[in-house]
């Protein structure tokens, strides 16, 4: 299990770049994360920010059911299990973010006419649900050594009532807050993957949100490099 | 120990890049290193060309996890860039799913039998057919005896991402060299693909180890899937515990394990 912590707070100031310092609070909580701690699984992963938890696995490439089978590239099925209960709505939902997100990363046209499973099961949720599957997501697709173009991390921000940006805010922070956006950064230009929003916010309060998310996401990435690295230690 | 084993070949991408040189460098630069998804290998292209020297341009073989994208070579699987000599660069990456290579031999176990093939399952994506003159000696009417259920060590004569993969138990002389249908006795057992790579590799360290512990039979699939056959089940168990345990040890605490082993652990 690697872990990282992150204490200063990122601040934007270069260049033309939106000046968002002083009047946010972009610091990520601890975060952590363990690859192929499954045996059954083709990859696995679990990524902790702060309390909230997600393991991931990965199947495939296996083989596809008739119905699902697309000719020139691989069937991504993404499964998110709750903690209790069965899938509701909002589960469907993030299934449909992570696969979309996961699409765009993935060489899906390598391995034709075959299945890509992707469950995640939430350990506890305690805010940053969807960014933390993203990460745990992709953790998982790079333990099992499926071709991707790039990687991606997920990044929320809230915007609290005084207009201020919290990134990765938990559960009590996410309830106080005006909006709350969860963005899917790309490793090579820092482009925006996939985005997810709710609640109110201006277009301005919208590429501030972005620009924290992009920053946010250089230090995931160091994180997952540092991850790997670890991993392959032994081997090296 | 007799060992099967056949060599390796690469699912390799040729690519020849205008100002290769420099490309070359780079990539042995990273040698030995870690790599992600992502990461790119790019090039200047250098607008002068000298005219007096001549320029060689060195071709730069990428095998598995590196791809060719425009001018750049880009990284797609997590895992340390590898270098043979000359020229041959690939990501050598821990996976568990087999994705077939033609050329690599696998154990498969035979599923059904219909008509003049046999289909086989090998751990990848979809079953691969096995035609019963694929055999040693086989013809029309002198059919191989396999039944389902049965292993077979096999090679792959078709396997790309189009076309449903093909084995033969034969080599391009029709001789079994090895391959062929598994006889009684004997575990099967899965590892992790790059387990069986370390394995594999020409003068590997945990071969050298094992085979000093006691003889036995040990068939290696580049699928992930060991056969050991040692003179009792107990000596079978302890080879399969160790080739598994060794999956993640570093070489010293191997040479610990089996030093205890050998040292009478039985």
């Amino acid at each position: 299990m690697t872990s990282f912590t992150c204490d200063e707070s990122v601040s934007l100031c270069e260049g033309n770049m939106m000046e968002v310092c002083g009047s946010t609070d972009s610091c990520l909580r601890e975060f952590g994360c363990e690859q192929s701690l499954l045996s059954r699984p083709d990859g696995s992963a679990s990524f902790v920010q702060g309390d909230t938890s997600v393991l991931a696995g990965v199947y495939g490439p296996a083989e596809v059911k008739v119905s699902k089978e697309i000719y020139d590239r691989a069937t991504l099925e993404v499964l998110v299990q709750p903690k209790v209960g069965l899938p509701t709505v909002k589960e469907r939902s993030q299934e449909q973010c992570v696969r979309e997100t996961c699409e765009a990363s993935l060489l899906l046209t390598l391995h034709p006419r075959s299945s890509l499973t992707l469950v995640l099961q939430v350990l506890h949720d305690d805010g940053s649900l969807l960014s933390c599957s993203l990460n745990a997501a992709c953790m998982a697709l790079m333990d099992a050594g499926l071709p991707m173009s790039c990687l991606f991390c997920g990044v929320t921000c809230a915007i609290d009532a005084d207009g201020r940006i919290i990134t990765d805010p938990t559960a009590a922070q996410e309830k106080e807050s005006r909006a709350l956006l969860t963005f899917a950064v790309d490793s090579t230009e820092r482009k925006v993957l996939m985005s997810s929003t709710r609640g109110s916010f201006s277009v301005h309060e919208l590429q501030q949100c972005i620009a924290v998310s992009q920053k946010a996401s250089e230090k995931i990435f160091q994180f997952y490099r540092d991850s790997v690295r670890r991993r392959y230690s032994k081997t090296l | 120990m007799r060992r099967r084993r056949s060599r390796r070949r690469v699912n390799a991408c040729e690519a020849g890049f205008p100002n290769s040189v420099e490309m070359f460098s780079r990539l042995k630069n990273k040698v030995g290193e870690v790599l992600l998804p992502g990461d790119e290998f790019c090039f200047d292209t250098d607008d002068t060309i000298s005219l007096t020297e001549s320029v060689k341009a060195e071709k730069v073989v990428c095998g598995p996890g590196l791809r060719r994208s425009g001018d750049r070579l880009v990284v797609c699987k997590s895992g340390v860039l590898r270098h043979k000599q000359p020229n041959v660069f690939w990501m050598d990456a821990q996976q568990k799913r087999y994705v077939p290579a033609k050329g690599e031999t696998v154990i498969g176990i035979v599923t059904t039998k219909s008509g003049d093939v046999f289909k086989v399952d090998f751990g990848g994506s979809e079953q691969a057919s096995l035609s019963y003159l694929a055999f040693e000696g086989a013809t029309k009417r002198n059919r191989p005896n396999v039944q389902v259920g049965d292993l077979v060590f096999a090679q792959f004569l078709i396997a790309n991402k189009d076309m449903e993969p093909e084995l033969v138990c034969i080599d391009g002389s029709g001789r079994a060299n090895g391959m062929g249908v598994f006889g009684a006795g004997g575990l099967l057992f899965m590892v992790s693909l790059g387990l069986v790579r370390r394995l594999l590799a020409p003068g590997s360290e945990i071969m050298s180890d094992l085979s000093q512990l006691f003889p036995c039979e040990l068939v290696v699939g580049m699928n992930g899937r060991l056969w050991v056959k040692a003179s009792s089940i107990q000596r079978t168990l302890i080879v399969s515990n160790l080739l598994q345990s060794c999956e993640n040890m570093t070489a010293t605490q191997r040479r610990e394990l089996f030093k205890r082993v050998a040292q009478g652990a039985l």
